[in-house]
């Protein structure tokens, strides 16, 4: 497998295959499906200092080669997350990359400082971008000066490096990928959702109860390709890139636009074994492109 | 254990006006309950892109083999129904919590009252509780008579009763009024159906044990995505439940209707 293994701030990947936040709940039912040891990292669901409740159902509906959902962050809190759920992980020799969410600058430095300090904890996630909150996620990513701040207070609080997930709802991503990285990131993780809607048939009105939710799956993946890419170009610092991810070749594509490993997001949901599947792929897509360590890919669309 | 699995089309048949009836072969089938459900993919491509959960309707571990009824109406459902015997779908399963049969004594009868496409899983369940000398009464309810299924089957497990919305078959309302007229005597009730069947089935028998199978959409059917949530009562202590994995079936009471 060496022929796979990464080194980005905080991570030793065995591998550049981790599910995204949101797609993989802490890791317990997919444990039921596989050996967790085998990811490259694990990006787990959102945490916030309180319990959150997320929001209405339907939380999602399914759209061409995509889906929507809403479900609003839902969580179990710090406490929880912190002393039951990455204690449960602590099983597995697998880097988890923590995503931290909140309504306040306050509370992102709150769950930052604590949550970083779990032994197996490596990176955070700062997640700036959900669109299907009211409070603490999108506003925060989609201004550059308030993106930068909030990544600032983040990385002075957390005792791993930040990586900054952005928002593609914005006009330029590039600009507010600048602005984390002034601000401190370490990283980028990009893509999240893109805004979406879906009309009931029947009645006229929006299948998802929220009315709009994020969109994900195959349908993103150009767009994600595209952001990849223009941001590579414009920052120092490593991407991971996720939207639309479902086999080897996908991951192929996300690295040759820039990013330095991949996330696998909705696919989970369609092949519960997307990811180790991914990773027993990749050796033959390398073979495929003759390159020996998938690190010589990383950026090939630029050179 | 759940299994992520290639069943082999064993038969497929359409049995009333939209709705099909399934046979799938493979390994999978050793470790199902009844209440239980499967995850289907039903196209090869990512068009439709997620999964549909279907339940389980017939479960034979000797040929490896089990029946699903569903009811083609949207994408996926109509992707599946141009299945034929020989081909090969993927499953995922077998998912979440089924009926409770061991909650029926031999000797007590049982209440099945099922809506719609929520009447196939209560097929197995008749099955498994006759097994265990436990008496079954069926009221099945359905929106006319067109789209009825299954009624020599129930009829061979026991008693039972039909309500139609139109009155095109048994009685003209809905389960209740089924209720209402035959007055069933029971010990226990098990039941799948919509939501507003459950609520009143609930409120009718509030002094009996029952359980309750629930459907909500659902993201990735093993718990992890957050989609299938549903509101507890004050009876227990989680604020929230998911339909998928922690259900589909649970007691009474739990799920706040």
């Amino acid at each position: 497998m060496s022929r796979l293994n990464l080194q980005l701030p905080g991570l030793e990947l065995k591998n550049p295959i981790m599910p995204a936040s949101g797609c993989f709940g802490f890791g317990r039912e997919y444990a039921q499906l596989y050996d967790l040891s085998k990811l490259g990292a694990i990006m787990i669901k959102a945490t916030t200092v309180e319990t959150r409740k997320g929001n209405p159902t339907p939380r999602v509906a399914e759209t061409s080669a995509g889906m929507l959902n809403a479900i609003g962050l839902q969580n179990p809190g710090i406490d929880k997350v912190m002393g039951e759920e990455l204690k449960f992980l602590e099983g597995y020799d697998v880097p988890i990359i923590a995503n931290v969410a909140g309504t306040e600058v306050a509370d992102y430095v709150e769950v930052a400082e604590r949550i970083s300090k779990a032994p197996n904890v490596k990176a955070l996630e700062l997640n700036i971008s959900c669109p299907n909150v009211k409070c603490g996620g999108i506003q925060f990513g989609t201004d550059p000066a308030t993106a930068k701040e909030l990544t600032a207070a983040v990385k002075a609080a957390s005792s791993v490096p930040v990586y900054v997930k952005l928002s593609p709802n914005v006009t330029n991503i590039v600009d507010i990928a600048k602005a984390v990285e002034a601000g401190g990131a370490d990283g980028i993780t990009m893509i999240n959702t893109l805004v979406g809607m879906r009309l009931d048939e029947r009645t006229g009105k929006p299948v998802i109860a929220n009315g709009t939710g994020g969109l994900s799956g195959p349908a993103i993946k150009p767009v994600a390709i595209r952001m990849v890419y223009d941001v590579y170009k414009a920052v120092n610092i490593p991407i991971i890139g996720m939207g639309g991810v479902t086999c080897a070749q996908d991951v192929i594509d996300f690295m040759s636009a820039g990013a330095s490993a991949v996330a696998v997001g909705t696919a989970n949901f369609v092949d519960h074994f997307v990811c180790p599947t991914i990773i027993e792929q990749l050796p033959n897509a390398l073979d495929a492109l003759g390159v020996e360590h998938i690190s010589e890919i990383i950026g090939r669309s630029h050179r | 254990m759940i299994r992520q699995e290639k069943m082999t089309v064993v038969a497929q048949a359409q049995i009333a006006t939209n709705i099909f009836e399934l046979t799938l072969q493979g390994q999978l089938v050793q470790d199902m309950t009844p209440g239980q459900f499967v995850h289907v993919k039903v196209s090869d491509t990512f068009e439709p892109l997620l999964r549909r959960p279907i339940s389980i309707a017939n479960v034979d571990k000797e040929k490896n083999e089990f029946t699903m009824i569903y009811r083609a109406e949207g994408r996926g459902t109509k992707f599946l129904a141009t299945n034929r015997e020989g081909q090969m779908v993927d499953v995922l399963g077998p998912l979440g919590n089924g009926f409770p049969v061991e909650a029926a004594q031999p000797g007590q009868t049982a209440l099945l009252v099922g809506g719609g496409i929520g009447v196939p899983p209560l097929h197995e369940l008749s099955k498994q509780l006759n097994a265990r000398g436990v008496k079954t009464i069926h009221v099945l309810g359905f929106q006319s008579e067109d789209v009825c299924f299954y009624e020599e089957e129930f009829t061979a497990l026991g008693d039972t009763y039909y309500a139609t919305v139109d009155g095109s078959k048994g009685t003209k309302g809905f389960v209740t009024t089924v209720f209402d007229e035959v007055k069933p005597e029971f010990d226990i009730f098990y039941s799948c159906g919509p939501l507003p069947m459950l609520r009143a089935l609930e409120g009718y028998y509030p002094e009996k044990e029952g359980y309750l199978s629930f459907e909500e959409r659902m993201g990735c059917g093993i718990g992890a995505c957050f989609a299938c949530v549903c509101d507890t009562t004050d009876k227990i202590e989680k604020d929230y439940v998911k339909v998928c994995s922690d259900g589909p079936v649970f007691p009474k009471g739990v799920v706040a209707l």
